[in-house]
């Protein structure tokens, strides 16, 4: 149990995953499959930050006693934190995987950007949202292309 | 004879900066492509982007041959903080692979798109296609996993919207297109999963260090987590059987530009990276690797060249079952690689290269084709070869390349994958690539027996022959098939430094 | 390269492929068309009996012309067996042609150029075949051959012709790529190359195991050679125009199975490894089988060709055992079955195609009495049936002979029994086609259902009579012959 309320993180990516899975999976609305595709792709970002969490750690601003300027920004961090473990003690979380996720996002509001946009298309096109509709009138469209030539 | 010297002679001398040329010359061609004013132009930037890539892809494989593996760091920091891009043999070979394939396409786009794109949307469907080309030879190039996420989709939203445009023809391209999306982004968002563990598991991203890592952590259980996801992940976009549901559509209703890029390249990026993963970053003696290699991926691709052959014997619309062979041959491919030998390894790159090329003259003469006539069921091409007998003659020779008819490069494929099962002594892998090469044969039989032996219904669409600026890379193309079945040693250097490279201390 | 012999090579496989390309130009003008195919059958004639002659002055040509993969080779070399092959192929490919101008104008055949262009693409092929240094060249021009001929068997272009050319396609080039294909690649491995050797290329490479899957192997993947099962291509492409029956049955494709399996025999496994693999000995037995049920199911045909087509299948299967039989006792035998049946059986088809355009007939049944009106034709006939069976004075009756003094010399009685048994069945299903014919006529005495009023076109004649007559001539030559093939079967220390 305290396994797993100590990697709540995890757990809450992992249901999100499944959630956005099963969302794009069961739903026949293209746009609500879009919306569990959004939410599959955002639990890798949950994913990520959490793996780059380091415990007690703080925002990656390097702090350097000698340098007024960098002092200065250390200024911005929480005093307390500061006193406790000194300028020099300071613990970073790893940023890496902020920047790898902020391309992550870029990429995902891209795709949901097209998938939107197909969608809208697809609406104009058949007159519906639902896939099995859009389906049905698919068939359809192949079965008269049979019997035509 | 075309092999590695005269590729020593013909290479330009390496500019310092050609890996990163090679990708942001198409990307800057396709802003520049969607600011231009006239479809023409645009068509003219990107023949021109995908020249230079295509020169610059030369020049890195002249490098490569004579002296290794091509490092380059972006922006001058080195790994593990900055991004390298990594070719080797194997990267090389796909390069040239996708940018040949990329000039051959934008050069055929000229005459076809106009029958099936709007005029006012040519620059967008140009830049969309530079896009793709880039993303896809970033993904070749690069040594740093999570940048060949980012590449990866890079080429697919541009190949998900070039999709989508074919509904000017036919609205059921939307539907397809959407499909495609759904099943890529899965398959690429299963990827980062799958790295992100691996970081978690090793601290890094740069494939090379990756590997070196890897080495020393064993079977752990992250790392056997992060393979499951990579490979599946990459196994959507690879179209590896049965993970293969997009496929079909978007390359039975894409316009033909992007089905013949797509069939060409698309699958076979996916399939470098699976194999780069497989064999190259993870620890060759891993357990976890083997028994995927011996107990799944083998397996299922023989099935997929099975099964799909089948499959495409029974379709009716003569693209969807280009789209099925396809799925069967990226079982045949990965049948030759899953052997895991030096030999193996390089009939199944062999076999990826010789499809390509078959592929692409198969969709571009039916594209060709279809200019004139509006039609997708193989019983409204009969009798085609009257009309127009160039395309149809260009359509014969990449029918039977794949079919595995002598004197085409698809024999001398075929060959090399028997002797590499043969081998390795994978009997049963020998006689699926036979079984499968039989099967081949009956759909090949049947669309070459409607085109050429069968004459059309009274009163039909009759087909017009394709304008010159389409026949001339078709025909290109379809003497490639034969050229490269009389002297196939510049495919075959390729594919054995691209194998070496990938095993490097294999047998 | 020696003097000239290259030249030779080349000059025999451009000149049919120059010839396809020609007719095809030309193919609005049928004179012109028909004229180039002759010429193209004569010049061809001389090239290989040139080669024929250096081959046998020991001085045979050799071309290498390219190298598609490393280790692998397109490149040619004659030897006795295959300066025959090429010799009788282009020979019988001018009768057939001056049988083909008759035959098609006379029927007025559609597609008549697309005819002539896969006719000498099929002659491209057959060079192709018969001077191969290596299988993985002989494959090549194999499925060449295979495809050229395609088109030649859906002639017609009706629903039975294409399910004709289903059949065949799929039995060939399945058989071809499923067994044939794997057999070369094995070989390949096995001996690091697939160069025709005298005295066997397999010799001390392999084990029992591995020699006899490879034999298997080669044996019916060779399906040209219709070895039962592999058999059901043969008669169902009996759809085909007569002379497309007499280029697949006498001259091109089953001779060039037959033939694969004797160059396999003599220059891949060797005498000493044929005698020592198991293979060899059931493939025997499954030869004699075909050989006796062939005939058997041949006497109930009424169909001509269908009955000429089985028989076919029996003839070939003694060339098969010949090919087999240990320490290479028959394969001269062999060698001289193959050049005899294809002289005997493209006159037996000819006659056939004769009898087809001149009265429609096509049943034994309806050609009591058409003899007296057509004597030539059914002569010829008759001068065919009698050296199939093998009787003097026809050139059948060496081969034969031979064949069974060599099974009887080795002691396998299996093969010598089917060979006697299945002569013996020949003599009834062959020779009362004609003597029936030649017989007076049933009922009112009239000969009726001429089409023709003056009997078969001239050429059809003529050039089944130059057969026939090439079958009393080689009564006289057989003795020349097999000393030329004799090398073939010489052991190598």
């Amino acid at each position: 149990m305290s396994f797993i309320l100590l990697h709540f993180n995890y757990v809450a990516v992992a249901i999100l995953m499944m959630a956005g899975l099963f969302v794009v999976v069961s739903s026949s609305n293209l746009i609500k499959r879009m919306i569990g595709l959004a939410i599959f792709q955002t639990s890798t970002g949950l994913l990520y930050i959490s793996l780059g969490k380091v415990s007690s750690g703080t925002a990656a601003i390097t702090v350097d006693a000698a340098s007024p300027e960098k002092q200065a920004l250390a200024n911005h961090l929480d005093p307390a934190y500061v006193a406790q473990y000194g300028v020099a003690g300071v613990v970073y979380s790893n940023p890496l995987p902020h920047v790898l996720i902020l391309t992550a996002i870029v990429v995902g509001v891209a795709t949901l950007a097209v998938g939107l946009a197909i969608a809208v298309r697809v609406r104009e096109a058949f007159g519906s949202v639902e896939a099995d509709e859009i389906e049905v009138l698919s068939r359809l469209e192949s079965a008269q292309a049979g019997s035509q030539a | 004879m075309i092999s590695f010297e005269t590729l020593y002679a013909a290479a330009p001398a390496l500019t310092a900066h050609a890996p990163v040329l090679m990708v942001a010359g198409p990307l800057i061609a396709a802003c520049v492509a969607a600011l231009s004013p006239t479809a023409r132009t645009s068509w003219m930037i990107s023949v021109t982007g995908s020249m230079f890539a295509a020169w610059m892809a030369l020049a890195i494989t002249g490098e490569v041959a004579r002296h290794g593996a091509v490092d380059y760091y972006i922006g001058g920091f080195a790994p593990p903080l900055g991004i390298a891009f990594y070719i080797d043999g194997l990267g090389a070979m796909m390069a040239l692979l996708v940018s040949s394939a990329g000039v051959m396409a934008s050069i055929y786009s000229g005459h076809s798109l106009a029958a099936e794109v709007r005029a006012e949307k040519h620059t967008h469907v140009q830049a969309a296609f530079l896009l793709c080309q880039a993303g896809l030879l970033g993904l070749v190039s690069t040594g740093d996993a999570f940048n060949a996420f980012v590449f990866l989709e890079v080429s697919s939203i541009g190949a998900y919207a070039l999709v989508a445009i074919g509904e000017k023809r036919d609205r059921r391209a939307l539907p397809a297109a959407f499909n495609y999306l759904i099943m890529g982004t899965i398959g690429a968002t299963l990827y980062v999963i799958g790295i992100g563990f691996l970081y978690a598991a090793t601290g890094t991203l740069n494939m090379a260090d990756l590997s070196a890592r890897l080495a020393t952590l064993g079977d752990s259980s992250v790392v056997q987590a992060g393979f499951a996801f990579i490979v599946v992940g990459l196994g959507i976009k690879a179209a590896m059987f049965p993970l293969h549901g997009w496929l079909p559509g978007a390359y039975s209703f894409g316009p033909s530009l992007i089905v013949i890029f797509l069939a060409a390249t698309a699958t076979k990026t996916s399939i470098y990276l699976m194999a780069r993963f497989i064999f190259d970053v993870f620890p060759d003696g891993a357990a976890f690797g083997r028994n995927f290699i011996a107990w799944v991926l083998a397996p299922l691709a023989a099935t997929a060249a099975i099964v799909c052959s089948i499959q495409a014997t029974f379709e009716r619309e003569i693209r969807r079952i280009l789209a099925f062979s396809s799925v069967a041959q990226v079982g045949l491919i990965l049948l030759g690689l899953s052997l895991a030998t030096i030999l193996g390894a390089s009939a199944g790159l062999f076999y990826l290269m010789a499809h390509a090329l078959m592929k692409m003259t198969l969709f571009m003469a039916v594209g060709g084709l279809a200019i004139s006539l509006p039609a997708r069921r193989l019983d409204d091409f009969a009798g085609v070869a009257r009309d127009a007998p160039w395309s149809a003659t260009a359509f014969a020779a990449g029918a039977l390349s794949l079919a595995g008819a002598p004197l085409t490069l698809g024999f001398l494929a075929k060959w090399r994958l028997l002797e590499a099962a043969l081998n390795a002594g994978q009997i049963w892998i020998a006689a699926t690539v036979a079984i499968a090469s039989l099967l081949t044969l009956l759909y090949v039989g049947r669309m070459l027996e409607a085109i050429f032996f069968r004459s059309a219904p009274a009163g039909a669409p009759r087909a017009v022959e394709a304008p010159v600026g389409v026949l001339a890379p078709v025909l290109v193309l379809a003497g490639l098939n034969i050229w490269f079945g009389l002297d196939a040693s510049l495919p075959e250097q390729l594919a054995g430094a691209g194998a070496k490279a990938l095993l490097a201390g294999a047998p | 390269m020696t003097s000239g012999g290259d030249l030779l090579i080349f000059l025999a496989l451009a000149t049919p492929l120059f010839a396809a390309v020609a007719i095809y130009a030309v193919g609005r003008m049928p004179d012109v068309r028909e004229t180039l195919t002759v010429i193209a059958s004569i010049a061809l004639s001389i090239v290989t009996i040139s080669m024929f002659m250096r081959v046998g002055a020991g001085n045979p040509p050799v071309l290498t012309v390219a190298r598609p993969l490393a280790g692998l080779e397109i490149a040619f070399r004659l030897e006795p067996l295959g300066a025959l092959f090429a010799v009788m192929a282009s020979a019988l490919w001018g009768v057939n042609s001056l049988f083909s101008i008759g035959y098609m104008r006379g029927k007025r055949e559609a597609n008549q150029t697309r005819f002539y262009v896969c006719f000498a693409f099929a002659m491209f092929a057959v060079m192709g075949i018969a001077m191969a240094a290596n299988l993985f060249t002989l494959f090549i021009f194999y499925e060449v051959l295979t495809f050229s001929t395609y088109p030649l068997v859906t002639h017609a272009g009706d629903a039975a012709a294409r399910r004709a050319g289903r059949i065949y396609l799929a039995t060939l080039v399945g058989a071809s790529l499923v067994l044939f294909l794997p057999g070369i690649v094995g070989v390949h491995l096995a001996a690091g190359s697939t160069t025709f050797i005298p005295g066997g290329l397999l010799t001390g490479k392999v084990n029992v195991v591995t020699g006899n899957v490879l034999l298997l192997l080669l044996v019916f993947g060779a399906a040209k050679a219709a070895l039962m099962p592999l058999h059901g291509w043969l008669p169902a492409a009996m759809v085909a125009p007569a002379p497309v029956s007499a280029l697949l049955h006498a001259v091109a494709v089953v001779k060039a199975g037959a033939f694969v399996i004797l160059k396999t025999s003599a220059y891949i496994f060797g005498s000493d490894l044929i005698s020592a693999l198991p293979a060899a000995t059931w493939l025997l037995w499954v030869a004699a089988g075909t050989i006796v049920i062939a005939s058997l199911v041949a006497m109930t045909k009424d169909e001509l060709k269908l009955r000429l087509a089985w028989s076919t299948v029996g003839q070939l299967a003694y060339v098969t055992s010949a090919a087999l039989l240990p320490a290479a006792a028959g394969l001269v035998a062999g060698g001289l079955h193959m050049l005899i049946h294809a002289f005997a059986k493209i006159t037996l088809f000819m006659c056939a195609g004769a009898i087809y355009v001149a009265t429609g007939a096509s049943k034994v049944s309806e050609m009591r009495g058409l003899g007296r009106s057509m004597p030539i034709v059914f002569a010829c006939f008759l001068a065919g049936a009698l050296c199939v069976v093998g009787l003097p004075p026809f050139a059948g009756m060496w081969s034969k002979f031979l064949l069974i003094t060599a099974a009887f010399g080795t002691q396998t009685w299996i093969t010598a029994a089917a060979m006697i048994v299945s002569s013996l069945l020949g003599l009834l299903y062959l020779a009362p086609v004609a003597i029936r014919a030649l017989l007076p006529p049933a009922g009112d005495g009239s000969s009726g259902g001429f089409i023709r009023p003056y009997g078969a076109p001239g050429p059809v004649v003529a050039a089944l009579a130059i057969t026939a007559a090439g079958c009393v001539a080689l009564f006289l030559f057989a003795d020349a012959v097999a000393a030329y093939l004799a090398p073939i079967a010489r052991r190598v220390p």
